[in-house]
């Protein structure tokens, strides 16, 4: 379990990180999503122990980030943004020497080394220079760095960042792997893979949290107001009898098609989408009418994504202009 | 920190590095060895060793100049933060891998002085005295280019710097000759330094206001004391020149003297450094 309170980050003026708390329950896989500066890394490098936080708190599996360091980041495997490799070694002489400061000796060591390796589909390219190896491998051996030493809690940013479409599915499966055992928390500014591998997403924006649920519900929240189109066979008066006596209708609008036909448009604030369309449904039947045509329209995760970052607070401009 | 020891000692010896030191060192002193011991039949192995910390200038810089900076650039340090080892056991795995590495060739240098025994009238301790001082300045220096390697994550600037440095120190005392060793001359070159170290302060804690403090604190001290008491600063430049020369306390060894508070001095500049190098990489955590 990872709780961060109130995490404040200055840089200067400048606010990359600005007042975020959340909760992260074990044996997920997070999103943690958001557009370019919205403070991802910042936070990832926090909760890791590679920054400093100017305010707040960030306790991994009860060990407090900044009190306990040593004892917290055993907890954590960590795939910073560019894989850390020494590109003068082999992977099995980097995964030895990562190991080893994670306190892994002799036969233990060699079989985590032996696990990982497998896990990440490197055996390989386990004796070639890291050098010599191409992105989707060097990020591999990143992510089997942070395996090492079977830690709770496995954070990766922006893993898929300059793969090729074939290494994404590979490491997009390997993550859902990795949160059977694990909690995995990863980074990304897209939206379809977040959609896909996350049980639950973080959305956050100029620093602030603004969304925390799952996909599913998330989806919901802007599903009211929602819009149905419906065309139906019959003449416009009938049609709007039938439709007057259906309730959670905010409004309507009527227009004749030809050939016999009606199509209108409702909007309502209902919550529930589909307990109009289901009343829609029985009215027309109830009145014998048929019913040719009906859609809904459901906000997707791209336009929450975008009304949430665009709703977010705005101290956007000034803090922009102060960026580094 | 075994770790991050064994990590360096392959890494050294992966690359060219640890034998280009050892050949220069080695090289150098059997020069040095040949000329003094061997041409000039003197039997003082010391003088070879007076002689051979001039390499110093040269091997040190490339020895540590990507111990850190080269971490940098590559961005390896996030790896370091991340991983359950603090940032003093990184320091000190890093200084006690070149340590070893240094222990290698000097290892071999002190097996000199055995062979020229069986020919001449060799004053063993003064010849063992003077191989230990080489080992603890060498050690003092390293730790200085751990520093300065840790400011930067460019390599050629770290050697360059480096370089610069113990050049510097190594001719200070010739230089303290020249230098003015009047009370005004010593008030000149003071606050040019408090300025410097502003400079530093500034970029090391990105504080305006501190530098600003620190160096008005400085020279309002130092204007007091030098209309208080001028005669204070006659020749203070020289002697600080002399006090600061890592190499002026290593010849008080080759002159047959066990200076203990050259060691002393040695172990707390090492200290110092280290300190400062883990403070340097913590620094970046908070930026």
């Amino acid at each position: 379990m990872i709780t961060v309170e109130h995490l404040t980050k200055c840089y200067g003026d400048f606010m990359a990180v600005d007042d975020l708390s959340f909760t992260i329950e074990g044996g997920h896989v997070y999103g943690f999503l958001g557009p370019n500066g919205a403070g991802k890394s910042t936070t990832m490098n926090i909760m890791t122990g590679c920054l400093s936080a100017t305010k707040g708190q960030v306790k991994i599996e009860g060990y407090d980030i900044f009190q306990q360091p040593e004892k917290a980041k055993r907890m954590i495997g960590y795939l910073p943004e560019q894989p850390p490799l020494y590109m003068n070694e082999t992977p099995l002489e980097y995964l030895r020497f990562v190991g080893e400061a994670k306190g892994l000796r002799g036969a233990r060591l060699e079989e985590q080394i032996r696990r990982v390796v497998a896990q990440t589909r490197i055996e390989g390219v386990r004796n070639r220079c890291i050098s010599a190896l191409s992105k989707g491998y060097k990020q591999r051996v990143g992510i089997a760095q942070a395996l090492l030493g079977n830690p709770k809690v496995i954070i990766l940013d922006e893993p898929t960042v300059g793969l090729d479409p074939i290494q994404i599915i590979e490491i997009r499966d390997l993550i859902r792997e990795l949160g059977k055992d694990h909690t995995v928390i990863f980074s990304s500014h897209i939206l379809s893979e977040v959609q896909t591998i996350c049980e639950k997403i973080l959305i956050i924006s100029k620093g602030r949290l603004i969304a925390f649920d799952e996909p599913e519900n998330l989806e919901k929240r802007l599903l009211a107001p929602g819009e149905i189109t419906l065309l139906a066979e019959g003449e416009e008066d009938q049609v709007r009898q039938i439709l007057a006596k259906v309730p959670g209708i905010a409004s309507l609008s009527l227009k004749r098609e030809g050939q016999g036909r009606v199509s209108a448009l409702l909007r309502t604030r209902q919550e529930d989408i589909y307990g109009l369309s289901r009343a829609l449904f029985f009215a027309f039947a109830s009145h014998n009418r048929p019913l040719l045509e009906m859609s809904l329209k459901k906000a997707n995760l791209e336009e929450i994504f975008l009304e949430l970052t665009e709703q977010a607070p705005d101290k956007t401009q000034e803090r922009e202009a102060k960026r580094p | 920190m075994t770790a991050v020891l064994k990590h360096e000692l392959r890494n050294y010896f992966h690359s060219l590095t640890a034998y280009v030191f050892g050949a220069f060192l080695l090289a150098f002193v059997g020069i040095g060895a040949v000329l003094y011991n061997i041409q000039a039949a003197v039997s003082n192995f010391e003088y070879v060793l007076s002689f051979g910390s001039l390499i110093f200038v040269v091997i040190v810089p490339i020895l540590t100049m990507r111990v850190i900076a080269e971490e940098k650039k590559q961005k390896t340090d996030q790896l370091l933060y991340s991983l359950p080892i603090t940032t003093f056991q990184v320091i000190l795995g890093k200084y006690l891998a070149l340590l070893i590495l240094y222990l290698i060739p000097l290892a071999v240098i002190s097996v000199y002085p055995l062979p020229f025994s069986q020919f001449g009238d060799v004053y063993l301790p003064t010849s063992y005295g003077s191989i230990l001082a080489f080992f603890v300045l060498g050690a003092a220096l390293i730790a200085v280019g751990v520093f300065i390697s840790s400011l930067t994550e460019n390599q050629g600037l770290a050697a360059g710097v480096g370089i610069a440095v113990i050049l510097l120190n190594y001719y200070s005392v010739s230089l303290s000759e020249y230098v003015s060793s009047t009370a005004l001359g010593s008030v000149a070159v003071l606050l040019v330094l408090v300025l410097v170290l502003g400079v530093v302060i500034r970029h090391l804690t990105r504080n305006e206001n501190l530098a600003f403090g620190v160096c008005l604190a400085l020279i309002a001290g130092m204007m007091l004391l030098y209309f208080l008491d001028g005669t204070a600063f006659e020749g203070l430049l020289p002697q600080v020149m002399k006090t600061l020369s890592l190499f002026e306390r290593f010849n008080t060894f080759v002159n047959g003297m066990f200076d203990l508070t050259a060691l002393v001095y040695y172990f707390s500049l090492i200290v110092l450094f280290l300190f400062l190098s883990v403070q340097s990489l913590e620094k970046r955590r908070y930026n």
